[in-house]
């Protein structure tokens, strides 16, 4: 498999492109997900509803 | 050498130089001395006591900022801080997904009055405020807020804890520092308080937070100190809006800077291992 993607150049470089994009929304997806339940509690997103009645919605945050 | 010295150390120049070394010793006792009999610059009390480091829930790398205490402070800093201090780098927009909602922050906006594009005969307009509007200060200029507090210019509050030492201890000690009294034989200037905390004790600003002078929205108790607390969050929220971002972006920084470095060490090793592998051998020719 890895070789079929390494043979031609222009796979290969396809197949960098790709594994970028995917890693880096892995990795800030995963990473946001961490630090937001690290800061629970204190964000906006958590605190909102002790000051403001109803879900907001996206235009309203 | 030897020869020389010895010519030098008569009895008359051994005398002469022991007596220039105490002379020039004594002299510089006595100089030390009586300086250090009075100091009266740069004391502690010229430098402002040092404030205790306090735990703020922002403290750490990877810690962000209590937004419900922004919301709070934000209600202190317009309710008391705003008769006098302006907060000239915040606007109305700021607030919104930090401590308001985007309707919030409109209606708040919308309360105040903005200069306006002037009519067709030029005449000015006024208009209600929007988002993109920032917060107005309490006076037009500095003339106008010197000549309302005695001559003293209360400092804009947008940048303020970046602009102290001590940063967010150094607010809240010096809003909660304010003694009954100043301490007995501490002449103040006219027009002003102490407080410790404050470089040189005396300061323009009076107390102004004492227990229940704001009633908060969600029911925390409005003491002294939990609003110096929470106005102290909001300025410091004020002074780094980007904080909750920047550290997190640390954090990704952090990881694949250092997972870059130990791959480099990696990638270093692996390719040095034949070279430092190899063993060089010399066959002499035989004859």
């Amino acid at each position: 498999m890895f070789s079929a993607l390494i043979k031609r150049n222009s796979l290969y470089v396809a197949t960098i492109f790709t594994g970028a994009f995917a890693f880096q929304a892995f990795f800030d997806a995963t990473l946001t997900k961490w630090y937001e339940n690290h800061n629970k509690g204190k964000l906006w997103h958590d605190v909102r509803g002790k000051f403001v009645e109803g879900a907001g919605d996206e235009d309203d945050e | 050498m030897f020869k020389s010295s010895a010519r030098l150390a008569s009895p008359w120049a051994q005398r002469a130089m022991a007596t220039t070394a105490a002379t020039v010793g004594l002299g510089a006792s006595y100089v030390l001395y009586q300086d250090s009999m009075t100091a009266n610059a740069m004391t502690a009390s010229e430098h402002g006591l040092h404030p205790p480091a306090y735990g703020w829930s922002h403290n750490g790398m990877f810690e962000t900022f209590d937004h419900a205490s922004i919301r709070r402070g934000f209600q202190v800093y317009r309710e008391v801080c705003a008769a006098c201090h302006s907060l000239d780098r915040i606007a109305w927009r700021n607030l919104v997904g930090v401590s308001h909602t985007a309707s919030e922050a409109k209606a708040m906006a919308e309360e105040l009055e903005y200069d306006d594009e002037p009519d067709d005969e030029g005449n000015p307009r006024k208009r209600p405020g929007k988002l993109a509007d920032y917060i107005p200060g309490p006076y037009p200029n500095e003339q106008a807020a010197r000549a309302g507090n005695q001559g003293a210019l209360p400092p804009d509050l947008s940048l303020i804890v970046k602009a102290r030492h001590g940063g967010c201890d150094y607010l809240f000690a010096l809003l909660t520092g304010y003694p009954e009294e100043p301490p007995a034989g501490v002449v103040l200037p006219p027009g002003s308080n102490y407080n410790p905390y404050f470089p040189g004790g005396a300061i323009a600003m009076g107390r102004v937070l004492f227990d229940d002078l704001v009633e908060y929205e969600d029911g925390t108790p409005a003491t002294t100190s939990q609003m110096a607390k929470d106005v102290t969050t909001f300025l410091n929220w004020a002074a780094e809006p980007e904080h909750d971002d920047r550290k997190k972006w640390g954090l990704k920084a952090l990881i694949i800077t250092s997972s870059l470095f130990l791959l480099s060490v990696w990638v270093k090793k692996f390719k040095w291992q034949p070279i430092k592998n190899r063993k060089i051998v010399w066959n002499p020719p035989r004859k």
